[in-house]
């Protein structure tokens, strides 16, 4: 039994524009020990996907199940004990730490929140949490602007983890940070992994981080998982377009002065094309495409694709 | 030499009270080629940027150095000659295409203003030509276009009506300072297209201010590396990427998972750069010296300057130097 299980998940927003699908009719699986990686681009609704899991947001419709349990139903005062055994990575290590707590504050109120040991089991497990996130102790008496932003990041980690999570959503964890920091963090949560046995959902924009860190990948595009399979599957035979064009988006000194794979921009969540989602910028869409909306289907071993002309690399001819 | 280059900084070292941001910093740009500037944040290269544009804020100063364009020394033009170069000759785009534009003034008020402005155009033409540049970058329906206002396009289309904007005089030099940072990959590919499709067309040089290795390595010519202030390396880009030789370099390129698709937690971690660029403050030797696997004692007496090591390279990093077959300098030249 996966972990967590999603069921066609759906987080609608009312807005003065009308509803924004954020998220419309997700389903995926992270199992025990695994690391899922998420990708897709700003507006797709990955960040949202994540929150609905962890209940920070609300989901309209469609099951959350974390270790056979329900959770996406329970009420606001039930949510404790899933709270402790599923944590959350933030992005923007400024924004995400409290200017005014030190940092023993910080990493205590999780402990103190739960309800976890007396003050001086606390007092024993924030030291040791703080060494493990790779900053010295002298850091507990201290303030989040003190601190660089991968020493923040490692400090979002160590709140994270001092409840002893079995899932953790990390959201575009190193984006903010600088390319010389992001393998210190990379490294950082993998040793925590091995550590703790997490279980891991990745959510990045930057699909060479997702490579390195993914055991399985889902791309996500418009609010649905557009592509799911094993890393080393994904990169060898992506078979939807939307795959291959941001593969081949990643800049490449191979690729020298190559046009850009895919024009357009991605349509508005309040606006969701009909049909494929994707038709308006694929450079293989037929005319199906602009009526049928297509179902996530299986192409071979753990590989599904949700794609009428699923591994075509042209636009095949129209019937 | 055989030609004056375009753009040539040397010896640039700018002060604020409290720190020397950039110290000692020079390159080159040559006409219609396109020279990456890298390094992390704090590495003072989009300062650079700003003190050729001479748009520094008031409490910097120019401590030492000079940036020539065309021969004409920059900083000793009288403003006024300096605002005919800056968006005509010099062109700068920007990070965050929400906040550099105007938020009260349609997209096409904004483009006309830089014509009317450098090239004396009625408001009829300008506007006329701010359809015809809408066009040029690739944003659809440039008719319509041209009456919004700049909360109504995404962030692709904001950078793309700066960059029409920039290109709006034809100038001689385009500075992007992290055009594509806040843009996603699909978008930020496009975005790169475009720039290297001006630049071709228009005759531009551009000076790329960047993060990503990768981006180096597909759209420039020749690539200068800083760290803290100081030029660390510089070479063309795919010798640079095939064979990094400062330490700072080769830590980057270690480190940095997109430019090696084998790599995969269950193989084994990425290499890190122990430390942070903060670590440079201080110090009185190699900026890069308290993260470095080969700092030596001699490392930490004086910066090292950037000495030519093989033809078309520099380098700052003797210990590295040490280890290179030793190079006729005459025929090096600079």
């Amino acid at each position: 039994m996966p972990l967590l299980s999603v069921v066609d998940l759906h987080t609608h927003f009312r807005t003065p524009e009308g509803e924004l699908r954020a998220v419309d009719g997700v389903s995926l699986t992270v199992d025990k020990g695994e690391s899922v990686g998420l990708v897709g681009e700003s507006g797709c609704g990955k960040s949202t996907l994540g929150k609905a899991v962890l209940r920070l947001v609300q989901p309209t419709s469609g099951s959350v199940g974390f270790d056979g349990e329900e959770v996406s139903r329970l009420p606001a005062d039930a949510l404790g004990p899933f709270r402790r055994r599923a944590q959350m990575i933030f992005q923007d290590p400024f924004s995400s730490l409290n200017p005014r707590h030190t940092i023993e504050r910080i990493l205590t109120a999780p402990l103190y929140v739960h309800g976890i040991g007396d003050r001086a089991e606390r007092k024993r497990r924030v030291p040791r949490m703080i060494e493990q996130g790779g900053l010295p102790l002298s850091s507990l008496s201290r303030y989040p602007h003190e601190f660089s932003g991968g020493q923040r990041q490692r400090i979002g980690i160590a709140r994270a983890l001092i409840l002893g999570p079995e899932l953790v959503v990390c959201d575009e964890p190193v984006s903010a940070l600088d390319l010389s920091i992001q393998a210190q963090i990379l490294n950082l949560l993998v040793e925590m992994k091995r550590e703790y046995g997490l279980s891991y959902l990745f959510i990045s924009h930057d699909l060479s981080v997702i490579r390195y860190f993914a055991n399985r990948v889902l791309v996500m595009y418009l609010g649905r998982i557009v592509e799911s399979a094993a890393g080393a599957d994904l990169w060898a035979r992506p078979l939807h377009p939307y795959t291959r064009a941001l593969i081949q988006a990643i800049p490449d000194p191979a690729r020298r002065r190559q046009a850009a794979p895919i024009g357009g921009d991605i349509a508005s969540p309040l606006d969701i094309p009909k049909g494929c989602r994707f038709h308006p910028r694929c450079p293989i869409a037929t005319s199906i495409c602009t009526k049928v909306d297509p179902a996530l289907v299986r192409h071979g071993d753990g590989h599904e694709a949700a794609c009428h002309h699923a591994g075509q690399l042209t636009r095949p001819p129209e019937a | 030499m055989s030609k004056a280059p375009l753009l040539d900084v040397s010896g640039l070292t700018i002060a604020f009270p409290g720190g020397t941001p950039v110290a000692d910093f020079g390159f080159r740009v040559a006409a219609g080629e396109t020279v990456a500037v890298v390094g992390e944040s704090g590495s003072g290269k989009s300062l650079t940027a700003l003190a050729i544009m001479r748009l520094l804020p008031r409490t910097a100063r120019i401590a030492t150095g000079t940036v020539r364009f065309q021969g004409r020394d920059l900083f000793a033009l009288p403003e006024p000659e300096m605002r005919k170069v800056r968006g005509r000759e010099i062109a700068m785009i920007f990070q965050e295409p929400m906040t550099s534009l105007n938020p009260v003034l349609t997209v096409g008020k904004q483009i006309a203003e830089v014509l009317r402005l450098h090239e004396g155009l009625s408001a009829e033409s300008a506007r006329k030509r701010a359809i015809e540049l809408l066009d040029l970058v690739r944003v659809a329906d440039p008719h319509r276009r041209v009456d919004d206002f700049p909360h109504r396009l995404s962030g692709g289309m904001r950078q793309r009506v700066m960059i029409a904007m920039a290109v709006a005089c034809t100038p001689k030099l385009l500075i992007a300072d992290e055009p594509t940072t806040a843009l996603d990959v699909t978008i930020q590919a496009q975005v790169l297209d475009l720039l290297e499709s001006l630049r071709r067309d228009l005759g531009m040089a551009l000076m790329l201010i960047t993060h990503d290795l990768g981006i180096v390595g597909q759209w420039a010519d020749r690539v200068v590396v800083m760290y803290a202030g100081r030029g660390a390396e510089e070479a063309e880009a795919a010798a640079l990427l095939g064979d990094p030789l400062h330490p700072y370099t080769r830590g980057l390129l270690a480190a940095s998972p997109r430019l090696d698709a084998s790599l995969h937690y269950t193989a084994g971690t990425l290499r890190e750069i122990p430390g942070s660029i903060s670590s440079a403050i201080g110090e009185p030797g190699c900026p890069f010296v308290p993260r470095c696997p080969l700092a030596q004692p001699s490392c930490r007496t004086a910066p090292p300057p950037l000495m030519p090591v093989r033809p078309g390279r520099l380098l700052a990093c003797p210990p590295v130097a040490a280890t290179l077959e030793p190079i006729d300098a005459a025929a090096v030249g600079r």
